[in-house]
């Protein structure tokens, strides 16, 4: 079964859906949706080492996010407003990262792969990799999912109840590392962003309590997901960008839903 | 018996001092309420108090399990996050409904129970907040500020609510407060606080005393005189204050 790309390439995406739906919807109501584009961007320099070291893109983008996202938590609130740090910090990740790239003159890299994703060259380590990624993510947040959501309401209602907010932060900014490094070979950097909060997003209106949301986010991803790799390959467009099309769509669809009925009301 | 104990209690920010030595504590069952001026050290006070602040010198102690309710200054819960009032009760701690229902009606709004957070009022808002700090039964209630954003009639009614609620329960009450002149007639003790503790006594002793003048200046005496009462107890530990009082 797994001989069909477009299986692969439907089974990798739906994996990378489920790990972003979760966590998108903390991206969204933590307002944190630049933090996840400066991220993905910082990935760039993470393949460009992993390709210059011979290690895995996984590891390479994983350590760079990582990196990135700390550095973003210990620097936010000594001075710079916390949007200017991360254009600072995500533009310049990109930037000496595309550097890198172009003096690596033995390896033919197609940038454009890392750029907007190849999701039907998926193989199936990757998929592993994607899965094993996406089941973390999701164990973590489901394992925190009370704590997670009382530290974005309110940090000094954290405290009281005897637990740490920064840490809870700090659990996010691991899982949206972790989703950036197993989503890029899926979407590509330039569109993880989207995958996270265009799903999240689309469920609000449909959805009565935060974990429906995130449950409805996870179904938008995975059926954004199937249709879009379904619409590529109709119509032989890009398979990353169809997928976030579609998920727009959805989104528009659901918004204008959402204030019908709340007019109606 | 003393639920919290406040010692030599000084609190930084870089280079900016809020707290300096600051000595207090509360007792079982019993109402304080602090008062001071904007950046007088209260927030930090109270953010030491459940940890989320460190002391760069001094203790705070809790009594061994102490449980405390807390209820924000403000909490603002993004348009984006869908949750009933039901859910948002029961986030922190595993409890029944029907503790959840006792709660919201201790707090006087058990219509509520299965709004979504985002249609309540200002007022109903507080209440909630304030249900969810009652719903494991605490031995102490926290209360930053927690009527900023009602008119007068609305932070009047909700202190009479905590008021209730001690009653009813028994639990201590520490509150911080600009609004003197509303808390005065529920607190058992007041305490004046501009980076250390000015004074501390009555409300009415502390409503008299010189350093509180300083601090807020004599306009409300005549709202103050409004809410005066007799306090059948003294307070030895505020000389100062008592000495020009008589």
């Amino acid at each position: 079964m797994l001989d069909d790309f477009m299986t692969r390439a439907t089974l990798a995406g739906i994996g990378v859906a489920f790990a972003a739906a979760p966590l998108g919807c903390f991206v969204v109501w933590r307002r944190m949706a630049y933090f996840g584009d400066a991220t993905a961007h910082a990935a760039i320099l993470g393949v460009a080492l992993s390709l210059t070291f011979q290690l895995s893109v996984f590891a390479g983008a994983l350590a760079v996010a990582l990196a990135m996202a700390l550095t973003v938590t210990l620097l936010s609130g000594r001075g710079y407003a916390m949007d200017t740090l991360l254009g600072v910090l995500a533009h310049s990740a990109l930037a000496f990262g595309l550097v890198a790239v172009s003096f690596l003159s033995g390896v033919r890299i197609d940038l454009m792969a890392y750029l907007f994703g190849d999701i039907l060259a998926v193989s199936r380590s990757d998929l592993i990799v994607i899965w094993g990624g996406a089941a973390l993510v999701v164990v973590l947040i489901a394992w925190r999912w009370s704590q997670l959501l009382t530290a974005t309401l309110n940090e000094e209602l954290a405290y009281a109840s005897g637990f740490d907010p920064k840490r809870e932060q700090l659990i996010l900014t691991l899982c949206l590392a972790v989703t950036v490094a197993v989503a890029i070979k899926v979407v590509g950097v330039l569109l993880i962003a989207a995958m996270l909060i265009i799903p999240a997003a689309a469920s609000r209106s449909l959805a009565r309590s935060p974990e429906s949301m995130a449950l409805i986010a996870a179904v938008i991803g995975a059926f954004s997901t199937a249709a879009g790799l379904r619409a590529a390959y109709m119509f032989d467009t890009p398979a990353g960008p169809s997928i976030v099309c579609v998920a727009a769509i959805l989104f528009a669809c659901f918004s204008l839903l959402g204030w019908q009925t709340r007019r109606g009301a | 018996m003393t639920l919290i104990t406040v010692e030599n209690l000084s609190v930084r920010y870089g280079a900016n001092t809020v707290l300096r030595h600051v000595d207090m504590t509360v007792e079982a069952g019993e109402i304080v309420t602090i008062v001071g001026p904007n950046g007088s050290g209260k927030t930090s006070l109270l953010r030491a108090i459940i940890g989320a602040a460190k002391p760069s010198a001094g203790l705070v102690s809790l009594k061994p399990g102490l449980k405390i309710g807390y209820v924000p200054q403000k909490l603002h819960i993004d348009p984006t996050l869908p949750i009933s009032v039901e859910r948002f009760m029961r986030l922190t701690d595993r409890v029944s409904g029907k503790q959840c229902e006792e709660a919201l009606e201790v707090a006087g709004v058990s219509d509520l129970l299965k709004r979504q957070m985002s249609q309540l009022s200002g007022g109903q808002f507080q209440r909630v907040l304030l249900a969810r700090a009652l719903i494991n039964r605490p031995d102490v209630l926290l209360l930053d500020e927690a009527t900023q954003g009602l008119d007068q009639p609305g932070s009047a009614a909700f202190y009479r609510q905590i008021e209730e609620v001690r009653r009813e329960t028994g639990s201590a009450i520490l509150m911080i407060s600009h609004e003197l002149h509303v808390v005065m007639s529920a607190s058992d003790r007041v305490i004046c606080l501009n980076g250390h503790v000015c004074c501390e006594g009555s409300p009415a002793v502390v409503a008299s005393a010189p350093e509180y003048r300083a601090l807020f200046g004599t306009g409300t005496g005549g709202a103050l005189a409004l809410y005066r009462h007799d306090h059948d107890h003294d307070h030895d530990h505020c000389e100062t204050s008592r000495e020009a009082a008589e």
